[in-house]
């Protein structure tokens, strides 16, 4: 019943073991493990065990190709680095010297035995075991052919911040076709909010507006605003996205986005979004004058005539007929053949470090709240000024970090509050005159142009504090902290504890992933950290990739950056998907799941679990089925099958018991263990 | 072949209930087949014979010996060792043989948890708190009984064998198809299938030979069967919550269990191709209960009632765990103070 270890093989194994200089070397005996191959695993196929520096560089492949042809091996295992890694330079070595590729196996001596062990000899031994084990592995391989699937030319982007705008453009301007979901009314994310951008100061407006025309009427791209994603299915080339547009109640064919509906709408909307809470819009709106596309939508929530069933006045006044109470949220179904995912980040509310009284004490603001204040076309035209709308502050108190590289709430760097601030300090300076304080941990400017950005901010006469700041208060000491609110800081480059009344108090608040970041990645197949950033598929060599082909990722969705590196993010997914788009088709992986029908029962366990929806149920004959085309391969239903029938291709049962096996060196006579290793 | 020509037929019993060889019986006018083809040289259950005659045998005299329960005493390993010795086929005959089944479940206690439950138990009158002294030196010389392992061990654990019979007992149809085939094997008319397969028994699971109607599953909670006032006769009953193991079980019955309203618990042991029955049915019921967050799939699994039953009531011995750790170190030492 137990597999056992099948005694006789005619197979001929080539054993490689990579020094990576002295990644791997410098805690294992290399040369060691490949002549304990060649002697001890002579009976399980192995002809030749050679060590070698790099593997991976050309002359080490070539010793691979060379083998294979002049020794006829006709299994090879490399131990070396992680799969993950070089698994498919050694498969193309094999393929050049006319081997199957799925005949190569990539067992790692790095990630698993040098990387994670002191003891020398132990490490040399329990590599020994790995080699032993990707020897038995091996044996059961079988020549694989990989599968052939067209990519479709169309593309669509979650997201219409400028992350998600930068690709749309792209990929539209190499003459492809693009479908941009984005939730609000309008693209733009939350640059469209700022007034200057660091650290140029350039006008946000001024250089994202034409970005957003040019989405608007770019004839290759389809904008679905005021939309969302409700449905992925498919796979890398082939996607069938389910969206649904929620009902505007503005004919668009009609409506000219004359304004006239916002104008007389009768019911005034604290703007929550855009405005962050300090100005208003209407029950009918655009977020903002620039808002492509121009047309409004009706806050149904909000709209008397949805909520009481009279007013109507937009109706009445419209001067095109544009606006349909009737409208009906609508789902579209598109498909696609790559995804980038750009839905950007959401602020940390400020309100959770209580000390800092946000939202008790009035003249605390937060970033984004100081972004309007500042904005020319904000809810104060540009003017700075205090939460009554119109006291100029004299002194303004801006506080780094706030959740930010704190235990308490994210220990991660939200990489541009430090810019952000000086941004702010400089245009109180500009626009108040105002004694600003910076109270800082560090100052991160490490980017083209921000350490000169910080230079000049202190030559414009902003101060620094460098220390934490413990509180922000209303309760004064002395007479001139009446009135005021006192920040309670230690000041510890002056090592003494400081109390510094200001007037106006802004809160750098730390980026955070998407309040809804871990549903969006489950609906996409894809992963995010513990903390709700995306993960990429390397942080160094694959940043705008994902695990699951086909899906990219873009901007702040995948972790805290400026817009310099959302931009370059969104041009580097665009050259991703335009690269596989211009292939026509892709080469996946063979590595599939296979339903043995004598042994399905029907029971019908695995027929909800496919994330890829590529298992079929037959009732006629009451069995099941996987489409290849659509089986990524992933495991899922391989492990819920209780009967055993269903098989993944080189994960097959026969391939981990064999490894299993050869791991704990039952298949040679006396293993030559030294005690306590593998214990 | 012996006097009378016919090949030999031996029976015997292990560490089991007694069920299997009523099971053996119970295949009615058959038996007279068994007679008729077969000269039964040893049977404890149901004629006189000793140990000692089956000693004198010519090894491998013996063609067919269904071998029943597992391996829980010296005695048992003993006579699994000769019996070994003697037959030509060794079958593993019920669930002990192959798989553990119920005594198996014992390997989740020490020797001593198990005497204290026997000798100790409440329905026992042991004053003196005596436990089995296994070698006493009386005035006439040295006794001995057969001395109690720390963990019971399935047939194929101590020696090689050649055919598994599943089931618990197996189904007497089963029975008389094997007892069938090895005559017709014996006189020519078939062959004998590869060694170490599985007789008497399907390739599939009971869900194939159960009737009931099943859709896409989530399950909500697990419910005991007979806290439920009502059932569906024609819906799955893992469906209705009710823990069927089903799915990984060994079809040959005819899913008996099911079609009587009652859930499968597994007596025929895993699949051809399912290495370790409650893994596999584990992962299987993970699979399908409703919940995304841990605290919610904590809950589902809450209401599994006897997980250890659930799973592995007839394969623990065979299992991938064997036994609870405490006892494999029992065994351990056990066995370096045999050496
Ligand atoms: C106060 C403040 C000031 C800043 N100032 C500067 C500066 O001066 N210079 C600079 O370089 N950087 C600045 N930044 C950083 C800058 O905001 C970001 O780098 C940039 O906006 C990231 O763009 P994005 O497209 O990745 O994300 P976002 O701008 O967040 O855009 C994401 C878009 O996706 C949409 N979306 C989200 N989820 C979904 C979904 N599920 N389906 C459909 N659509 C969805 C959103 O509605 C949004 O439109 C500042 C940040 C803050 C907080
Ligand atoms: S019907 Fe609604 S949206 Fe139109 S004017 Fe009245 S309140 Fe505003
Ligand atoms: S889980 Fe296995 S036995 Fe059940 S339907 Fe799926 S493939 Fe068939
Ligand atoms: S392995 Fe199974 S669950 Fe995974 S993609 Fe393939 S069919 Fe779907
Ligand atoms: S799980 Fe049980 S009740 Fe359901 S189909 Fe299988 S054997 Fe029948």
């Amino acid at each position: 019943m137990m597999s056992k270890i099948n005694h006789s093989t005619t197979e001929r194994v080539g054993v490689y073991v990579c020094h990576c200089g002295s990644n791997i070397a410098g805690v294992i005996d290399v040369e060691a493990v490949a002549q304990w191959a060649a002697e001890h695993l002579k009976d399980r196929g192995v002809v030749i065990a050679r060590d070698y520096k790099f593997m991976c560089s050309s002359l080490g492949q070539e010793l691979i190709e060379k083998d294979i042809q002049e020794l006829g091996l006709t299994r090879v295992v490399v131990a070396a680095c992680s799969p993950h890694l070089h698994e498919a330079t050694f498969r193309v070595a094999c393929q050049r010297a006319g081997l199957n590729p799925y005949l190569c196996e990539l067992v790692s001596i790095r990630e698993q035995a040098s990387w994670v062990h002191t003891d020398k000899h132990a490490a040399t031994e329990k590599a020994k075991a790995i080699v032993s084990g990707g020897v038995e592995r091996v044996l059961h391989h079988t020549p694989l052919d990989p599968l052939h699937v067209p990519i479709h030319p169309a593309t669509l982007v979650v997201g219409g911040g400028i992350a998600g705008i930068q690709a749309a453009l792209e990929i539209a301007d190499a003459g492809f076709p693009v479908y941009l979901v984005e939730r609000e009314p309008s693209i733009g994310g939350h640059m469209a909010q700022f007034d200057k951008t660091f650290p140029t100061l350039d006008c946000a407006a001024c250089i994202l507006t034409p970005r957003m025309v040019s989405i608007g009427s770019h004839p290759n791209v389809t904008l679905m605003t005021w939309s969302e994603v409700t449905n992925v299915a498919g796979y890398v080339g082939n996607f069938t996205v389910t969206v649904k547009k929620k009902a505007r109640y503005i004919n668009t064919d009609l409506c000219t986005g004359c304004g006239i509906c916002q104008e007389k709408c009768p019911k005034k909307v604290i703007d929550d979004t855009f405005e962050a809470g300090l100005g208003y819009r209407k029950a009918v709106y655009t977020p903002f004058p620039q808002a492509v596309p121009k047309y409004p939508v009706i806050d149904h929530v909000n709209c008397t005539y949805f909520q009481k069933g009279t007013c109507r006045a937009c109706e009445k006044l419209c001067p095109t007929d544009a606006i349909d109470f009737n409208q009906e949220d609508e789902i579209v179904t598109l498909q696609v053949g790559n995804i980038v995912l750009a839905t950007g980040y959401d602020l940390f509310d400020a309100r959770r470090v209580a000390q800092y009284g946000y939202a008790r004490l009035a003249n605390v603001f937060t970033s984004i709240e100081f972004e309007r204040l500042s904005n020319a076309a904000g809810p104060t035209n540009g003017n700075i000024v205090l939460r009554d709308g119109v006291t100029v502050p004299k002194t303004v108190g801006i506080i780094h970090c706030t959740g930010s590289r704190d235990r308490n709430f994210n220990n991660y760097c939200s990489a541009i509050c430090c810019m952000q601030s000086l941004k702010f300090a400089h245009l109180v300076k500009e626009r108040t005159g105002a004694t600003v304080y910076n109270f800082y941990i560090d100052i991160r400017t490490t980017a083209k142009a921000y350490d000169e950005f910080y230079q000049r901010v202190l030559e414009e006469g902003a101060i620094f504090v460098r220390g934490r700041v413990a509180e922000v208060t209303d309760a004064s000491r002395m007479p001139n902290e009446e009135g005021k609110l006192i920040i309670q800081v230690e000041d510890t480059l002056a090592g003494l504890q400081r109390r510094i009344p200001v007037d106006m108090v802004i809160l750098s608040v730390g980026l955070e992933p998407r309040r809804d970041s871990h549903e969006v990645a489950k609906l996409f197949g894809i992963s995010c950290s513990s903390d709700g950033w995306i993960i990429e598929k390397h942080p160094k060599l694959d940043p705008v990739a994902t695990m699951t082909e086909g899906v990219f990722v873009a901007g702040c969705a995948q972790g805290p950056k400026d817009i310099p590196n959302s931009v370059a993010q969104g041009a580097a997914a665009a050259a991703r998907v335009l690269g596989r788009i211009q292939q026509k088709e892709i080469a996946l992986e063979p590595v599939r799941a296979s339903v043995d029908e004598s042994k399905c029962s029907g029971c019908r366990i695995c027929n909800g679990l496919c994330p890829f929806n590529a298992i079929i149920f037959h009732e006629d004959r009451m069995v099941t089925e996987v489409n290849p085309a659509l089986c990524q391969g992933c495991g899922t239903c391989v492990a819920a099958c209780p009967a055993g029938a269903i098989s993944g291709t080189v994960f097959s049962n026969e391939q981990i018991f064999a490894q299993m096996e050869g791991l704990l060196l039952h298949n040679i006579e006396h293993p030559p263990l030294t005690e306590g290793v593998l214990a | 072949m012996s006097m009378n020509g016919k090949p030999k037929f031996a029976m015997y019993w292990a560490a089991s209930c007694g069920g299997c060889e009523i099971a053996v019986l119970n295949i009615h006018e058959k038996i007279l087949d068994v007679d008729a083809n077969f000269e039964v040289v040893f049977w404890p259950v149901a004629m006189d014979a000793k140990y000692k005659d089956v000693e004198a045998m010519p090894d491998e005299a013996i063609t067919l010996t269904l071998f029943n329960g597992g391996i829980r005493n010296a005695e048992n390993e003993a006579m699994a060792h000769l019996m070994r010795r003697k037959s030509k086929i060794l079958v593993a005959f019920g669930s002990c043989a192959c798989a553990g089944c119920i005594p198996g479940l014992a390997n989740l206690s020490t020797r001593e948890q198990i005497f204290e439950a026997v000798y100790d138990g409440v329905s026992t009158d042991n004053p003196m708190g005596l436990r089995p002294d296994f070698q006493w030196a009386a005035p006439e010389g040295n006794l001995h009984i057969p001395e109690f392992y720390p963990v019971l061990k399935t047939l194929d654990q101590v020696v090689a064998v050649d055919y598994y019979m599943p089931g618990c007992p197996p189904e007497s149809h089963q029975i008389a198809a094997v007892v069938d085939l090895v005559i017709q094997a014996l006189q020519g008319n078939a062959t004998l299938p590869p060694t170490g397969s599985v007789i008497g028994a399907g390739t599939s699971t009971v869900c194939d030979e159960c009737p009931r109607v099943r859709n896409v599953k989530t399950i909500q909670q697990f419910t005991r069967i007979q806290h439920l006032t009502e059932i569906d006769p024609n819906l799955c009953l893992l469906e209705q919550g009710i823990p069927c193991n089903g799915p990984a079980t060994r079809s040959g019955c005819g899913a008996l269990c099911p079609r009587a309203n009652a859930q499968c618990i597994g007596c025929y042991g895993s699949s051809d191709s399912a290495f370790d029955f409650g893994a596999r049915l584990m992962t299987a019921f993970a699979s399908v209960i409703e919940g995304k967050e841990p605290a919610e799939i904590e809950r589902v699994l809450d209401t599994l009632p006897d997980p250890v039953g659930q799973f592995y009531r007839f394969s623990l011995a065979h299992s991938l765990l064997r036994a609870a750790p405490l006892v494999l170190e029992e065994e351990e030492q056990y066995a370096t103070h045999q050496h």
